[in-house]
């Protein structure tokens, strides 16, 4: 093996007193970016396999299991998959998280991270970028999840208009979440770190409206929590575009909550970023 | 060399880690351009802490240094589109392939559309890997995956090379590849290398300079004959068969030159006098009655150097990287840096 | 008999030992069962007024049973993702060199297992009693309960462990829990068997783990139900995956 004789590669290479190229513009980089993190999302396709079966996988046993509870009075539906498929989108936008997450954290652990920071690189740029993949992971997994509920017999009650707000909702849902996920690997730099926030979002989903509705929860306290919890907000506004159609205050809470996780999470996962992509 | 000439230039440059000894303290050195330098010392020594700072991926607590006539400070993004680094760790995505890295990596820097891909091909055949580039470099051997981080730090046509271990870990085949295109860049293409390395050879076949880093601060610099130079002597080092003899062994040398122990109850004296003194040394130990396992002459090496600065070998030594407080942005465990 | 009796004591007390020193290994055995717990008595215990749900010491009794099986069964299986890091970080190696008995490795692991869910276990039990579960069983039912909980773990953890031998990666952990979680789930979780519908009911009704469970909350209820079908079902399958796993260690052997 032997490395070939020099060529020049490019204007100025290697010659003393060569002038800098300039920065590429803010979207010609998260372009740059983006197309990494959703060829790479792509290329991994068992890490795409286990978000899109395992939420289906409990769709399909709970959806089942607990078709009993539409006999309580007062259940909004007859059908007990119709209230169960939003759960569905929620815990595939969990996944999103961990993998928008990990994937950051193994830039940061392999260095790959410094070679990104050696290029006129913006941070915000990166991070919007990075998000890429986990967006596609969420198109992937909304459309899945949706045309599995329907062949399982779900009814979409607000119609065709309805399914494209509910996939709007449950994407900016799992935008927020892969934010979220960022924000754990720029703050600590390691996928343990992302992976152990998985069981506490896990808890918080159950401590929530995803089984029952929040009126038919006998227990007062966990009632009360399930009343405070903003997951319970992100899967009722789900919920509604399925099993009621178009109920302005439960979209209106489900948006709102989805967009202030998307704000705050966001946020802070600049400001980490900024601290993580330490330059003079 | 006065200031403004050098392409590296370092004062006083010091980096301090909370709970942990100073990693850079106080060094001063200058490259000149179209040179490479050599940064030699163990593991923990403060070479890659150095690197970093010049890189401007870690401000330095205090001090001063300009990299291509830029601050590394004021000044950090015109010095980062001056050099090129392949640091450390590989850092490639194996999910990529070995083209998709350099377009990346073009595109990052400004490279236009029309050029990226030429620029590409064109690194590609000089780094040997045109029939790899489109395997996912997860799948590449080491010595690959070393060749195309050279590249990709090459990409934007850098007037300063930033090479920091470059070599660990390859086979001896891949090395001196290595080494042959580092040689070429620097003098056929006068590109200014600073390369870090803790293995002596390399320093000494690459470098037009050495400086020899211990504990954070430069010991000896100069070319690597200048160096050697200054120990002057060849030494010799003395293994009895009985290994508690060496105290007896040591007074015994002592009359020859100071003699440093080893362990494993080896020691080794200078030879003031040259291998002349050889002779006498042998006879004394004859008289003493001490039973010799071995008896080897050394002419002098980097790491005699080392030993003569520092009071001990540098290979086989080297204290722990520090591991609190490490750089954030590589990701080592540790708490962040809050950068400027 | 004696190498085996110290080579399982040796790899169960090392088992004990760690899990007792790292909370990393504790705390997430007993967090999941008394989240389950609290989620399912919390937020599902509406459940108990459907029409036809009998059962007669309640919703928190009726999950608590189901929480106590499940929490010896993932005693098994975190124990399979022990022996799985051991291969990986090549301790099981060390294992192997050391010990005459190598059939005492599993022995120990086991005993590591059953030590795991003894605390647990007993978590999870004070937990459903400050929950204001009731128990109608008297104490040799409640015996039976904890008999049924050990067998349990004792299956998951040959389970585990011969998983764990077979593949000797860390990657094993997803092949080891899957299974026994959707086993698990498979069964009459959050309402009896009489009341499950559809595909859930003709699975659950052939499900070993639905036998078990339904014996568990009749002994818990004071009206045994299958016991003796129970009993015997974690009997064959721990005769079965004791050898499944035994067929794991030898390929860990062959394997060097």
């Amino acid at each position: 093996m032997t490395i070939s004789p020099p060529r020049p590669v490019g204007p100025g290479a290697g010659v003393v007193g060569a002038e800098p190229s300039s920065a590429p513009g803010l979207v010609a980089q998260v372009a740059a970016v983006g197309r990494r993190s959703v060829t790479r999302t792509l290329r991994q396709r068992g890490l795409l396999i286990f978000p899109l079966v395992f939420p289906l996988i409990l769709f399909a046993i709970n959806g089942s299991s607990l078709s009993a509870a539409t006999k309580i009075p007062g259940f909004p539906t007859s059908n007990y998959r119709d209230f169960a498929l939003a759960l569905v989108f929620i815990q595939g936008s969990l996944f999103v998280s961990i993998s928008a997450g990990t994937d950051l954290a193994r830039d940061i652990e392999t260095g790959f991270f410094n070679r990104l920071a050696l290029t006129p690189l913006r941070g915000e740029a990166l991070l919007i970028g990075q998000l890429g993949g986990a967006f596609v992971l969420a198109c992937i997994e909304a459309v899945v999840y949706l045309l599995v509920g329907i062949a399982t017999g779900v009814v979409i009650a607000s119609g065709v208009a309805g399914v494209v707000v509910l996939m709007a909702l449950s994407i900016l849902i799992a935008f927020g979440f892969a934010s979220l996920g960022a924000l754990l690997a720029l703050r600590f730099g390691t996928g343990e770190a992302v992976q152990a926030i998985f069981p506490l979002l896990f808890v918080s989903l159950f401590l929530s409206s995803s089984s029952l509705p929040r009126n038919l929860i006998k227990v007062n306290w966990f009632r009360e929590v399930a009343t405070y919890n903003p997951m319970s907000y992100l899967i009722e506004g789900v919920r509604s575009l399925i099993i009621t159609g178009w109920d302005a205050r439960a979209l209106a809470l489900g948006f709102g909550f989805a967009a202030l996780l998307v704000l705050i999470t966001l946020a802070l996962a600049n400001a980490a970023m900024k601290s993580r992509l330490v330059r003079t | 060399m006065s200031h403004g000439d050098a392409a590296i230039e370092v004062e006083q440059l010091v980096r301090e880690f909370r709970k942990g000894p100073r990693a850079v303290d106080g060094i001063d050195l200058a490259v000149s351009p179209g040179e490479i330098y050599g940064f030699l010392g163990p593991n923990g020594a403060g070479k890659s802490t150095t690197v970093l700072m010049l890189t401007t991926l870690l401000p330095p607590t205090s001090g001063r240094a300009t990299v291509g006539g830029f601050d590394i400070v004021r000044q950090g993004s015109q010095v980062r589109s001056t050099i090129g680094a392949a640091l450390q760790e590989a850092a490639l995505d194996p999910i990529l392939t070995g083209r998709e890295h350099l377009l990346l990596q073009a595109t990052l820097q400004g490279i236009g559309r029309t050029e990226r891909t030429g620029r590409a091909d064109a690194l590609l055949v000089r780094v040997g890997l045109t029939e790899a580039a489109d395997r996912r470099v997860g799948g590449y051997s080491g010595g690959m995956k070393r060749r195309l981080d050279l590249a990709l730090a090459l990409v934007h046509g850098p007037r300063i090379l930033f090479l920091d271990e470059p070599t660990t870990g390859l086979d001896p085949q891949s090395r001196a590849a290595l080494w042959e295109e580092v040689a070429r860049l620097a003098h056929d293409e006068g590109m200014t290398v600073f390369l870090t390395t803790q293995y002596l050879e390399e320093a000494d076949v690459l470098a037009d300079r050495v400086g020899i880093i211990d504990h954070g601060t430069i010991v000896a610099e100069g070319t690597p004959a200048q160096l050697k130079a200054e120990i002057g002597s060849p030494s010799v080092e003395v293994s009895p068969v009985d290994a508690d003899a060496d105290n007896r062994l040591a007074e015994l040398l002592a009359g020859f030159g100071p003699p440093t122990r080893n362990g494993r109850g080896s020691v080794t004296v200078q030879l003031p006098g040259g291998e002349a003194q050889l002779a006498d040394i042998v006879r004394a130990l004859d008289q003493a009655d001490l039973r010799m396992a071995s008896l080897q002459l050394h002419q002098p090496s980097l790491d005699d150097v080392f030993l003569a600065k520092t009071g001990r070998k540098l290979e086989g030594t080297g204290d722990p990287p520090v591991d609190d407080d490490q750089p954030a942005a590589t990701g080592r465990p540790g708490r962040r840096r809050r950068g400027r | 008999m004696r190498g085996f009796v110290f080579v399982a004591r040796g790899v169960a007390w090392r088992s004990i030992h760690n899990t007792l020193v790292s909370p990393a290994i504790l705390l997430p055995s007993i967090i999941f069962p008394l989240f389950f717990l609290v989620a399912f008595a919390g937020g599902l215990s509406r459940l108990a007024d459907v029409p036809n749900f009998h059962y007669g010491p309640g919703y928190t009794a009726f999950v608590f049973v189901f929480v106590f099986l499940q929490s010896a069964a993932f005693g098994g299986v975190f124990t399979g993702f022990a022996v799985a890091r051991d291969f990986e970080s090549g301790f099981a190696r060390r294992l192997m060199l050391s010990a005459p008995r190598r059939s005492g490795i599993i022995a120990g692991y086991a005993i590591g297992a059953l030590a795991r869910w003894s605390i647990t276990g007993t978590v999870v039990t004070v937990a459903g009693l400050i929950a204001g579960m009731n128990i109608d069983g008297s104490g040799t039912d409640l015996l039976g309960l904890v008999g049924l909980g050990i067998i349990f773990n004792f299956v998951a953890a040959m389970w585990g462990c011969g998983v764990a031998m077979f593949l000797r990666t860390e990657q094993a952990g997803a092949l080891i829990q899957m299974p026994v979680f959707v086993l698990l789930f498979l069964a009459p979780v959050y309402v009896p068997l009489t009341l499950l519908t559809g595909w859930i009911h003709d699975v659950a009704r052939l499900n070993p783990a639905s036998v078990v469970l339904e014996a568990g909350r009749g002994l818990l209820a004071a009206s045994p139900v299958d016991v003796g079908l129970a009993f015997g079902l974690l009997a064959a399958c721990a005769v079965l995956l004791a050898l499944f796993a035994r067929r794991g260690l030898a390929s860990a052997e062959r394997a060097g």
